[in-house]
């Protein structure tokens, strides 16, 4: 994929959760690190459709982890920015792959802790299979086959200087 | 997440430790804001405080940080422990070992008592103050604190006032800040300063300084760190009287205004008004005083989870 499909991808996420919501205000949350910028992106896209900015917030997962004394070395814990009083909210979590579960699972138990949402959405670019926990997404960018020993990698301008996604075999 | 076993002072620590510490300190600041202050992160692990000197904000804030990392926090004093019936540090090191301790954060009146256990424990070992020798955390804490004020850590101009010989925040943040290319001005009586600072001057090169004036060390200053007298730890008179104490170098009004407009100050408490420092000073516009103890919550957090998280 390369930066107008990302785009266009982002542009329907942002469709789909709009009718899904049926004009609801809902509030993105982007997980660290590819999350976040996608959120942007998403927010931008419903903000020009539906005339109303939603609320955005970012959530690091590493607190929350299952498998902290596991990962030989982790990256610096980043930034939480949860907006206050999401109590009976619709909150949308966004992430760029979606493959065993575990960070979904880690960012519900975070998210948890902030109050009770009225619910809880998941929006990835990636559905890469191999889930390891009874987890879907309820709006996927694009759904790929992939092999275990594969890497799959988004790339954001953001982040990466590009948008692109990589599916690579692992060394 | 840290190379090392333990934390037993800033001279040891690498620049790219340090800011691992703050920058990861900054993120956990978060977790103090929110309304349920807790993550699951080091749920299982236990710390123990041991402390077998008086303190209120160290001791506290270690059992905060553990605890809003859900960490089971254990303290011992020195009064209520075994070894006021005669036990050694050494033992009482092995026995909090025995009992699978995660991390031990130690206060002793010797200089180098967390090294020594540092060797012979499994658990990790923080150095919450050894005598006159070091105090990592506060040190860290400071920088966090001036850090964030003033948006650097380099190409400062940081006094420390007051009572250095017996000051082991001082030998921290003279280890840390240096590293960093920061100036530090060490000013005091020349009784209150420690013997051979000429020595620790010279490892140090361009970026320490020594004066016993208090005009010369506050002039242009960007941080002012006032330290208390220590009292409980003279055995012997230092200086004629307290008000003649204060009167050269007690922090007023008048000789903050000789630092730079924007000046910081801090002190890492417990303060003693009216001795170090003016009460129209530790309350007014430029204190921070309160933001390092807030900080020392996220600083210890950090410093627990990048010893423990692993």
């Amino acid at each position: 994929m390369k930066t107008h499909e990302v785009n266009a991808t982002l542009d329907r996420m942002a469709m789909e959760i709009l009718e899904a919501n049926n004009g609801r205000p809902v509030v993105l949350i982007g997980i660290q690190r590819r999350g976040v910028p996608m959120a942007r992106r998403i927010a931008g896209q419903m903000a020009e459709k539906a005339h109303r900015e939603p609320q955005i917030g970012t959530l690091d997962i590493n607190l929350y982890r299952d498998d902290l004394t596991r990962v030989a070395s982790q990256p610096v814990v980043q930034k939480t920015e949860v907006p206050p009083n999401i109590d009976d909210r619709d909150v949308v979590l966004v992430d760029d792959v979606l493959y065993t579960g575990r960070t979904v699972r880690a960012a519900l138990d975070a998210l948890c802790d902030f109050g009770r949402m009225r619910t809880i959405q998941l929006a990835v670019m990636i559905d890469r299979g191999h889930r390891e926990l009874p987890i879907e997404a309820n709006f996927i960018g694009k759904k790929i086959t992939t092999k275990d020993n594969e890497v799959v990698e988004v790339k954001l301008t953001e982040i990466d200087g590009e948008d692109a996604i990589y599916v690579m075999e692992k060394i | 997440m840290l190379k090392r076993k333990d934390l037993l002072g800033t001279q040891e620590l690498s620049r790219d430790e340090v800011l691992e510490i703050l920058d990861t300190a900054e993120s956990f600041q978060e977790v103090s804001t929110r309304p349920i202050k807790k993550v699951p992160t080091l749920r299982g692990k236990t710390v123990i405080n041991l402390f077998f000197e008086a303190s209120t904000r160290t001791r506290t804030s270690f059992e905060i940080a553990g605890k809003r990392l859900s960490a089971d926090v254990v303290n011992i004093s020195a009064s209520t422990s075994s070894v006021s019936k005669g036990e050694t540090l050494i033992d009482t090191a092995r026995t909090l070992d025995a009992m699978a301790a995660d991390c031990v954060v130690i206060r002793h009146s010797a200089s180098g008592a967390p090294h020594t256990l540092a060797k012979l424990t499994k658990a990790a070992i923080v150095n919450g103050g050894d005598g006159a020798h070091e105090h990592p955390t506060q040190a860290l804490l400071d920088a966090f604190t001036i850090r964030q004020r003033k948006g650097r850590l380099n190409d400062l101009k940081v006094a420390i006032i007051g009572d250095v010989a017996h000051s082991r925040v001082a030998r921290s943040n003279v280890h840390l800040l240096t590293k960093f290319g920061t100036h530090v001005w060490l000013c005091s009586a020349p009784t209150l300063m420690p013997a051979g600072i000429e020595k620790i001057v010279c490892d140090h090169g361009e970026f320490l300084h020594v004066t016993s004036s208090m005009d010369e060390a506050v002039e242009q200053a960007d941080v002012v760190m006032m330290l208390r007298v220590q009292f409980e730890r003279m055995s012997e008179s230092f200086f004629p009287s307290i008000r003649e104490y204060f009167r050269y170098y007690g922090l007023t009004r008048e000789r903050a205004e000789r630092a730079k407009s924007d000046v910081i100050i801090m002190h890492p408490g417990p303060m003693n008004r009216g001795v170090e420092i003016a009460t129209d000073v530790a309350d007014g516009p430029f204190s921070v005083i309160l933001d390092q103890v807030s900080a020392g919550v996220a600083v210890r957090m950090a410093v627990l989870f990048l010893l423990l998280g692993g």
